[in-house]
């Protein structure tokens, strides 16, 4: 039967599978828009991106003395960021599984699965993209990546926690009311208490006036598009898994009683 | 939370496999962190913080922050 380090496991497989098709979309739809904001950058130094006033993150995106290249980090760079990134999460999105199991209800276990993925997705990177979207090169002010990153990762760490909560509230109210109206109300309680966490966290307008809008908005959807991709593909690839796994399950009773050797 | 024993279970229902809270908890907790820590090196890194001097780690997984939409400088 299947155990916690086997879905770790399958969680693995299916983030590694899905970091691949990640680096695909991030190379090919997202480079673009980096290289087109890295332009911007070194057509115009901006007084509000000086890299240098930040000790703590010597920054530079193709200047002279560059430790990799362009070419370098844009392959084998954003490589080894999507498959450390999506390995991790896929390992994650194995274990929550693991746990989700049999306990949604009558789900079977591969549309567990994908709930739990889903329910991450929503909680650990489209919310917190609503409330922080990802920025480009050449936009962020290096002044404020200290405030920036703890209010970042606060904000993810309040949705994931948020998010847990109402998936109880879901089930449990599913089991006595019936499972849209327990759906239902875990959703609106997520909603409100983030609508209202979202209100009262600083926001940061840092883009400067004469970034071009349209390369803001390719990098964004960009970004949407790549973690999208990770999100479904370790969904799917798990899901796979879990039915292969379980058919094998069912079907290895009966055949020991057919071949007696 | 079993559910009592029902007695109008339908007939169609699939056994959905349940694994132990006990057993998955641990495993949760090791991973958890080595998948925390990952991440951290990819998302955060030398940029606000940094374990390893240098901008290596940073500049290698440049793009890749971006796009997975961290925040970067
Ligand atoms: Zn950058």
């Amino acid at each position: 039967m299947l155990s916690a380090r086997q879905l770790l496991v399958y969680g693995l497989i299916a983030g590694f599978v899905a970091g691949l098709l990640a680096f695909g979309v991030a190379r090919t739809v997202g480079e673009p828009s980096v290289n087109a904001a890295i332009a911007v950058e070194e057509g115009a130094p901006s007084t509000t991106h000086s890299h240098t006033s930040s000790p703590a993150a010597p920054h530079d995106h193709g200047d002279e003395d560059e430790l990799f290249s362009r070419g370098t980090q844009s392959t084998w760079g954003l490589l080894t960021a999507t498959q450390v990134f999506g390995t991790a999460l896929g390992g994650l999105a194995g274990l929550m599984s693991a746990l989700a199991m049999g306990r949604m209800g009558r789900l079977r276990s591969e549309v567990t699965t994908a709930v739990t993925v889903a329910v991450g997705f929503v909680a650990a990177y489209a919310v917190p993209f609503a409330k922080y979207p990802p920025n480009p090169p050449a936009v962020g002010d290096p002044d404020t990546i200290a405030e920036r990153t703890t209010t970042f990762f606060g904000f993810i760490a309040l949705s994931v926690v948020v998010a847990v909560a109402a998936v109880y509230l879901a089930t449990y109210l599913s089991r006595r009311h019936g499972g849209f109206v327990g759906v239902a109300a875990g959703s609106a309680a997520y909603g409100v208490v983030m609508l209202v966490a979202a209100r009262l966290m600083p926001t940061y307008h840092e883009v400067p006036h004469d970034f071009p809008a349209t390369t803001l908005y390719d990098f964004r959807f960009a970004s949407f598009a790549t973690q999208l991709t990770l999100w479904a593909g370790i969904a799917v690839v798990l899901g796979l898994l879990l039915v292969r796994a379980t058919r094998t399950a069912r079907t290895s009773v009966a055949p020991r009683e057919l071949q007696p050797a | 939370m079993a559910q009592p024993a029902a007695v109008s279970t339908p007939t169609t229902a699939v056994e959905v496999p349940t694994i132990s809270v006990r057993q998955t908890l641990p495993w949760l907790a090791f991973f958890g962190l080595v998948a925390l820590i990952a991440m951290y090196f990819v998302g955060a890194e030398q940029g606000a913080t940094h374990l390893i001097s240098g901008a290596g780690v940073h500049e290698w997984v440049h793009d890749g922050r971006h796009l997975l939409g961290f925040p970067c400088h």
